[in-house]
């Protein structure tokens, strides 16, 4: 945390006033207050009318604006800033009564205080960023480990109890402040242990040892291979595709072979799984397909002079087309280097092409099983039949969310479908996150809710909300899911 | 980082729009498809108006002098045209009129559509006007600029040649060198108008009085384009004569402005007292000056 006597930069807008302790920002919104930027108006309130840049939407439309009258829009009361009831018996800080095309229905609002939570966070990037269940730090301290990669990206889980209430007093408040930053999609530093330095920012590209990652790669060595091979043939006699993780040859390759591509007699290193697949060609690194290759020849064990020929052309490129570059054997058989001819140069602006933007995606995910139940219910168990019987809906701040199956309400939702700084946190240190329970009236009262609890919308003093426009990539969190379909 | 928002209010006939610091209210009348189409092209020049400033807003910082380096944007060739004729007289930086020159530009885009019969842009009080021949507005003037209350009306029409009304006082959002709880200054245009507010207000002062606590600028926010000039945040109560010598001067500055035709006519207020220049008619039939704060300007 910030000196509380320095001034701060808010980046609310770009404007990005200095605020000193105790005053607003120009526009008098946000302020400093002891050194944290706060939001003046506490209150989210999802307003349908309001849209970020571009057109109104209006009232029980999804199409353009008609220019006509616009009716009072639907608003749904989200928990950020809602705050919350201690200890949880006690009914939460607010019951809201909606009507929806004739059904009452009501949103239970409260900010859940979470131990038992955490971040999955995907980040886009075929280098090698550190081993699977090697510990992720920030700021020096244990946040988390590296759990199995999936295609085209490396996984990081953060938090959990275990780093937030198990460690040193300093683990568990770096863990709190970094699970913090991450949801409310600010940049963290994160090292991992013999492994790399990566930024990590919800919806940005991966910074990976200082370098922003661009792309994802546009698949692994040997499915490049299968993409492109016939875009190939017959304008070079091999191409060799370098991947970390499988490394593909045109020639060997399933995908060559039904071209009639001809044997060239290449003999790679590594470990060959299938024809024209291999592993382990290199040790993995920041440099060619994810292998810590700067020179790409060290892959290539020899030619065999039996079926390699002098004038031989060799194509080699990374799953990302980051890395070119073009070869003719000479007549000992020696690959020499030449200019990328006008064919391999488009073949590689083809792979940058097919290649996504690299990104960090951040989900949180945390249990809502627990205490926080008896703000909603007298009866706890009925609120996890009623979600799991697709009766209630859960929302975070009006974002959808996925329910794990099987026991209690464990959640994930992206962070970046919240509306901005909606997370916050106690020094316990647990994550305050906001989380918005949805149902009829009628099935409020068959589950035993605070039914004397229950106000209308309109009750809100207007002076205390903040309407935000909602997330266009999300469902309006009123409208009713079909009933038995699973919403995330 | 926020995006910018548009919304209808519940009249469901204003627009508003909001970013950052700007948040301004708008209503456009006329034909239903041409109030449509003002209010589209209103929302598609907003979404890049505060990038625009942000991008210059060094410059736009900084004392404005009669060869300053000219600023590229639409809104901030408009503050720096509308401070300029001050530039020589005293300090004043193009941030002055910022509100008024927003003000402008969206209501140029606002008519830029055509078949109106009037509209106005009012920018957290600062109101840019348009008025089709035969049209007309009724103005409220506030008394106090941080708990405004309507302290009477002024009636604009369309031959009036006012296209601007802005209000500046100590109490407000921005800063003033001077002790006048509320100028309002109506010119061509709402930059105009703006940048004359804040010279009235800054010259109505009793300068080195002890009643008067200022503090400078940059100990309040740290990046104000006013530096480490004293601005006022706090002004005891003042003898009769003292507030006739602080309006009077108000009033001189006024004067000058209207001979010089850089506005039409201001109406200042200090300590409950009131004090006009110009052409300004105010009807104080609603004044009602211990009435609980109402709303900041008023439209008929």
């Amino acid at each position: 945390m910030s000196n509380p006597t320095e001034k701060i930069r808010c980046d609310a807008c770009p404007v990005l006033c200095y605020i000193k302790d105790g005053m607003t920002g120009a526009c008098d919104r946000y302020a400093n207050r002891a050194g944290e930027l706060v939001r003046v108006d506490p209150h989210i309130v999802l307003d349908r009318t309001l849209a970020h840049g571009g057109g109104v939407v209006p009232f029980g439309s999804r199409s353009e604006w008609d220019g006509g009258l616009v009716a009072e829009a639907p608003r749904f009361v989200t928990a950020i800033g809602a705050g919350t009831t201690y200890p949880d018996y006690k009914p939460a800080p607010f019951i809201i009564s909606t009507e929806l095309d004739g059904i009452d229905m009501v949103t239970v609002v409260t900010e859940g205080i979470f131990s038992y939570c955490g971040v999955k966070v995907k980040i886009d990037t075929d280098r090698h960023l550190g081993s699977e269940c090697a510990t992720v730090r920030a700021q020096g301290e244990p946040v988390g480990h590296v759990t199995t990669g999936e295609y085209g990206s490396q996984m990081l889980s953060l938090g959990g109890v275990n780093h937030l209430t198990h460690g040193a007093k300093k683990e568990g408040r770096i863990t709190c402040e970094t699970l913090l930053d991450l949801c409310n999609r600010k940049p963290v530093t994160l090292t991992i242990d013999g492994g790399a330095t990566v930024v990590v920012e919800a919806g940005k590209p991966p910074i990976v040892n200082g370098v922003p990652e661009e792309r994802m790669r546009v698949g692994c060595g040997s499915a490049t291979i299968g993409m492109f091979a016939r875009q190939w043939f017959g304008k070079v006699d091999e191409v060799i595709v370098v991947d970390d993780h499988i490394t593909g040859v045109l020639s060997e390759h399933q995908a060559g072979k039904v071209l009639g591509v001809r044997e060239t007699g290449i003999r790679m290193n590594g470990r060959r799984s299938t024809p024209g697949r291999y592993f382990s060609v290199a040790e993995p690194g920041a440099g060619w397909g994810g292998t810590n290759l700067t020179d790409p020849l060290a892959i290539i064990e020899s030619f065999d002079p039996k079926r390699a020929w002098p004038g031989l052309t060799l194509f080699m490129v990374s799953t990302t087309g980051e890395h070119a570059a073009y070869f003719e054997l000479d007549d000992e058989l020696k690959p020499i280097a030449k200019p990328l001819p006008s064919a391999m140069a488009d073949a590689v602006e083809r792979i940058r092409e097919n290649c996504e933007p690299a990104l960090c995606t951040v989900l949180f995910m945390a249990g809502a099983g627990g205490s926080l139940r008896a703000g909603v219910t007298e009866n706890p168990v009925r609120l996890t039949r009623s979600v799991k019987d697709m009766l209630t809906r859960v929302t975070c701040g009006g974002a959808p969310v996925y329910i794990w199956p099987g026991g209690g309400i464990t959640l994930m939702v992206d962070v970046t479908r919240l509306p901005e700084d909606a997370f916050g946190y106690v020094p316990t240190p647990a994550i305050v996150a906001p989380i918005e329970f949805t149902l009829t009236l009628a099935d409020y009262a068959t589950l035993g809710g605070h039914i004397s609890e229950v106000r209308p919308a309109a009750s809100l003093s207007p002076r205390d909300q903040q309407l935000v426009g909602p997330d266009e990539t999300n469902p309006w969190p009123l409208d009713p899911a079909p009933r038995g379909t699973k919403s995330l | 980082m926020q995006a910018p928002l548009s919304r209808f209010l519940a009249d469901q006939r204003r627009l508003h729009l909001s970013h950052g610091p700007i948040d301004l209210i708008i209503e456009a009348s006329g034909p239903v498809e041409a109030v449509r189409a003002a209010y589209q092209a209103a929302e598609r020049r907003f979404a890049t108006i505060l990038g625009e400033l942000c991008a210059e807003l060094t410059l736009l910082r900084a004392p404005a002098y009669t060869d300053m380096k000219r600023p590229t944007g639409a809104v901030a060739q408009r503050m720096v045209a509308a401070v300029l004729p001050y530039a020589a007289q005293c300090f004043i930086t193009p941030m002055a009129a910022v509100a008024g020159a927003v003000a402008d530009e969206m209501l140029s885009v606002l008519t830029g559509t055509g078949g109106l019969s009037r509209a106005y842009v009012n920018n957290g009080g600062d109101i840019a006007l348009f008025l089709a021949p035969g049209a007309r507005f009724e103005v409220g003037i506030v008394d106090r600029i941080e708990a405004p209350q309507i302290a009477g009306t002024a009636r604009i029409t369309s031959n009036s040649g006012i296209g601007g009304i802005a209000t500046s006082g100590w109490g407000g959002r921005s800063f003033s060198l001077g002790i006048a709880d509320a100028v309002t200054c109506l010119a061509t245009n709402a930059a105009a108008a703006d940048a004359a507010a804040t010279v009235v207000a800054n010259d109505i002062d009793l300068p080195g009085h002890p009643a008067i606590t200022r503090q400078a600028a940059v100990s309040l926010q740290p990046d104000s384009d006013l530096g480490h000039r004293p601005v006022t945040v706090a002004v005891e109560p003042l003898s009769d004569a003292e507030i006739t010598i602080a309006l009077e001067r108000g009033r001189l500055r006024a004067e000058r402005l209207i001979a010089d035709r850089l506005i039409a006519g201001a109406s200042m207020f200090l300590k409950g007292r009131n004090e006009i220049a110009g052409t300004v008619e105010l009807n104080r039939a609603h004044y009602m000056p211990s009435a609980e704060p109402r709303v900041l300007h008023h439209h008929g």
